[in-house]
């Protein structure tokens, strides 16, 4: 009998005449090296996803969470039932807020290049998603993000001194330099506090609607989460709890294909789709063309308008791609493929919408070089302007003994001792 | 014969689970990014290649599932090492650790073990934040049935894995990522140095353990016993350098099991003690060292223990080195010890 093993284990009866059983371990379709293959992705019709009533039982409407919601088509136009009919201010501010957020990032990487700071991570490709639910939701709604949604401040017109400020840890950061650049928190734009540890927002925001529900208020909650992060238990506990309590929440996996170095085979893409989880819970599950800011906005005002009206939790998926590396700690190149940003087959947010409102009439490609050129100065100024205030590790931060400070609310006495050492230490030092 | 190479720490341990996966074929790697790509921090690299798919794999990001998932096949026979990507992500992992993995053998009694050894990355020193600095290692030391093994050297790191990865108990192996790709001495203003021409970057290229429990004698002296582990070894080797007191440095290198002896000996020797690690102060493993020292050594002892830690506050981001227990933290606690 065989021993794949070869060691002693212990292994099944012999003479069962059994075929050997098989591990499977997902591989991706392209390795460094190799074309990119994106023929096994069905892609369908812009307009053949139907939209049903917000209403609707989540056992109705299964199918939506195999498909793919889409508005605009390859020719740029709007069109089917999600289409939501935007004014042209909207369009265009839609563009202009995705715009800022890919030149913020490549300020800010850069910023990291120089030495500025530790760290920083890019949306590129993906800015539609955090952008495009942004504007669907209310103002006071509350998110409830992961690292990679720095679109929904830009889009809430947080101002880009304070989220610079924050990425550089200086005096002006209003997170007094704790954490990590980009783990921002901004309260006023209903903006939750971001944790390095994955997926833990996701029960944090169903508390936050369920808490809303029980108050009668009419505030909704939305989050959001990687795909790589749905392996962990956070999200399922956060399914359980939304599906039980009929939460007012709206939950956002952003399936960018890659966690890391990992593809979304890894968090179970090969058996089925992501917002295919939400039909074992009894949740609203819609799929959506995360590079399409039309269907975005449109899934998220459904999904809003049904929290709004008692009708409960929806599950989005965005389907889009991670165009840049994880972090500015990672490099592609090693794990995948360089080409598959570039054939990446539902293109590019920002190019997207821009051909649509060039189609529109009310836009050209003039006004958009000129509105790139405009906010990279704009980004520019601001980056100037917040480096008055310091930069990671060239003495200007907010004062040491801050450091002691929001551990508790009322300073325990080991703290404060340990608060003197530090204050003490640091003049024996000559600082 | 086994050749000798210099390596740096991630290529020790890289080699010994290449050693260990070549002469036990039960040896399996798992993590977040440890398969195709070799691990964030690239201690996985090329062992996919070398030994399959079924033996070396990526998982999905979930780190109770991966402990879970080490448990049942160490159950089956296996010997799993996990790598947790980074202590920072261990926590939700924790019930699996602590509940499963650390109390199988002895609520079976002896019928399943969980023969795991659970790799990570730990300290900070790397401008992390919070969720990559921390030192999580007295909430294991603290629990039954687990052991926790920290190395400060390249020759150490390979010797004490092969040692976890053979060891039929789970064991946290965390790896103090600031020394990585060389030694620290607590001088975060001045180039970052290479383990190039350090003497346990000597590491043979073969098998060899360094046994569990067994402390190391990093400096001989007189004068007072310093414990510590990982990267807090260097930066207080250092310190003690440019001071000039003949202490005695105890590198414990495993905190569970302890070696007690080499302590105990070595502080009735000097008749003086500091303690120091990185993590926070509070119910940290320094809390235990001292009652140990305490219990063992009162009538050697002239002068208070002393304990030097990072602060107990969550591990900052700009104020990071104004947290952590370097040179001058370090300094004062020794110049305390000797004056009596
Ligand atoms: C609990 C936890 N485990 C592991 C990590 C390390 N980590 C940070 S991001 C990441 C990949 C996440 O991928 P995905 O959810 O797809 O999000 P994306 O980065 O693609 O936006 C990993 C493994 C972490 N931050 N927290
Ligand atoms: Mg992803």
């Amino acid at each position: 009998m065989s021993d794949p093993i070869g060691s002693g284990v212990t292994q099944g009866q012999a003479g069962r005449n059994l075929p050997p059983l098989r591990l499977h371990v997902p591989e991706p379709p392209a390795r460094p090296g190799e074309s990119a293959d994106f023929t096994h992705f069905d892609i369908p019709a812009a307009d053949a996803a139907p939209r049903p009533d917000e209403t609707t039982q989540p056992g109705d409407m299964r199918d939506l969470a195999y498909g793919l919601v889409r508005v605009l088509d390859e020719d740029g136009a709007a069109v089917g039932a999600w289409n939501p009919k935007l004014p042209p201010e909207t369009l265009l501010r839609m563009l202009r807020t995705m715009a800022l957020t890919r030149a913020f990032d490549a300020r800010m990487f850069r910023a990291q290049r120089q030495g500025k700071t530790s760290f920083y991570m890019k949306s590129t490709g993906e800015e539609a998603v955090s952008i495009g639910a942004a504007l669907a939701l209310a103002r006071d709604d509350m998110c409830f993000p992961s690292y990679r949604q720095q679109g929904i401040l830009l889009a809430r017109d947080w101002p880009l001194v304070d989220m610079m400020n924050q990425i550089y840890s200086n005096t002006g950061d209003r997170l007094k330099g704790r954490q990590l650049p980009i783990m921002y928190s901004a309260r006023e734009a209903g903006f939750f506090s971001i944790s390095g540890n994955l997926t833990t927002q996701y029960p944090q925001a169903v508390g936050w609607a369920m808490a809303s529900a029980a108050r009668g208020d009419t505030r909704i909650a939305a989050t959001w989460c990687g795909e790589g992060s749905t392996a962990e238990g956070d999200f399922h506990s956060a399914c359980t709890f939304a599906s039980v309590y009929r939460a007012p929440v709206i939950m956002n996996v952003v399936n960018n294909q890659w966690a890391i170095s990992s593809f979304s085979g890894f968090a179970g893409a090969e058996a089925t789709t992501f917002a295919a989880r939400a039909v074992g819970y009894g949740i609203a599950g819609l799929r959506v063309d995360g590079n399409d800011i039309l269907a975005v906005y449109a899934a998220t005002r459904w999904a809003a308008d049904r929290a709004r009206a008692n009708g409960g939790p929806t599950l989005i998926e965005h389907f889009t791609y991670r165009v840049e590396g994880h972090s500015t700690s990672d490099d592609p190149t090693a794990y995948r493929s360089a080409e598959e940003s570039s054939l990446w087959p539902l293109g590019d947010p920002i190019a997207r919408l821009k051909q649509h409102c060039i189609a529109l009439g009310i836009w050209d490609e003039d006004r958009h070089a000129a509105m790139d050129k405009e906010l990279a100065e704009l980004v520019r100024d601001a980056a100037r302007e917040a480096e008055k205030n310091g930069i990671l590790g060239h003495g200007l931060h907010h004062p040491m003994e801050s450091l002691f400070e929001d551990v508790f609310e009322e300073m325990p006495w080991h703290l404060k001792e340990q608060q003197q050492q530090m204050l003490d230490e640091w003049k024996a030092a000559g600082l | 014969m086994t050749d000798i190479q210099h390596m740096n720490m991630i290529q020790a341990i890289n080699s010994a689970m290449d050693v260990m996966m070549e002469r036990d074929p039960t040896v399996v790697v798992m993590g977040e990014d440890v398969g195709f790509f070799g691990g964030v921090f690239r201690a996985t690299a090329g062992l996919q290649a070398k030994y399959g798919k079924n033996r070396v794999f990526d998982t999905p990001i979930t780190e109770c599932g991966i402990i879970g998932v080490a448990v049942g096949m160490g159950a089956y026979g296996l010997r799993p090492v996990p790598e947790i990507q980074f202590a920072d992500y261990i926590y939700p992992a924790l019930d699996q650790l602590v509940s499963e993995a650390a109390r199988l053998r002895y609520r079976s009694a002896g019928e399943f073990i969980a023969p795991m050894t659970v790799r990570s990355p730990f300290g900070g020193g790397i401008f992390g934040g919070q969720t990559h600095s921390q030192s999580p290692e007295g909430i294991f030391t603290h629990c039954s049935g687990i052991k926790t093994v920290i190395p400060s050297t390249p020759y150490d790191a390979k010797g004490l894995l092969i040692a976890a990865i053979e060891d039929n108990d789970p064991t946290i192996f965390f790896e103090p990522k600031r020394i990585y790709n060389g030694p620290f001495d607590g001088h975060y203003d001045t180039p970052a140095k290479s383990w190039a021409g350090h003497a346990d970057a000597q590491v043979p290229t073969g098998y060899y353990r360094i046994p569990l429990g067994k402390a190391r004698i990093a400096r001989e002296g007189q004068a007072l016993t310093i414990l510590c582990y990982g990267t807090m070894v260097h930066v207080v080797e250092n310190t003690v350098a440019a001071h000039g007191v003949d202490a005695e440095i105890v590198d414990l290198r495993s905190l569970v099991p302890l070696d007690i002896d080499t302590i105990e000996a070595s502080v009735r020797k000097t008749g003086r003690c500091l303690i120091v690690h990185e993590a926070t102060r509070t119910s940290g493993f320094g809390a235990e060292l001292l009652a140990q020292v305490q219990e063992r050594c009162f009538y050697h002892l002239e002068a208070p223990i002393e304990r030097v830690t990072g602060f107990d506050t969550p591990y900052p981001h700009s104020l990071e080195w104004a947290y952590f227990p370097g040179p001058v933290r370090i300094r004062e606690a020794i110049n305390k010890i000797m004056k009596d």
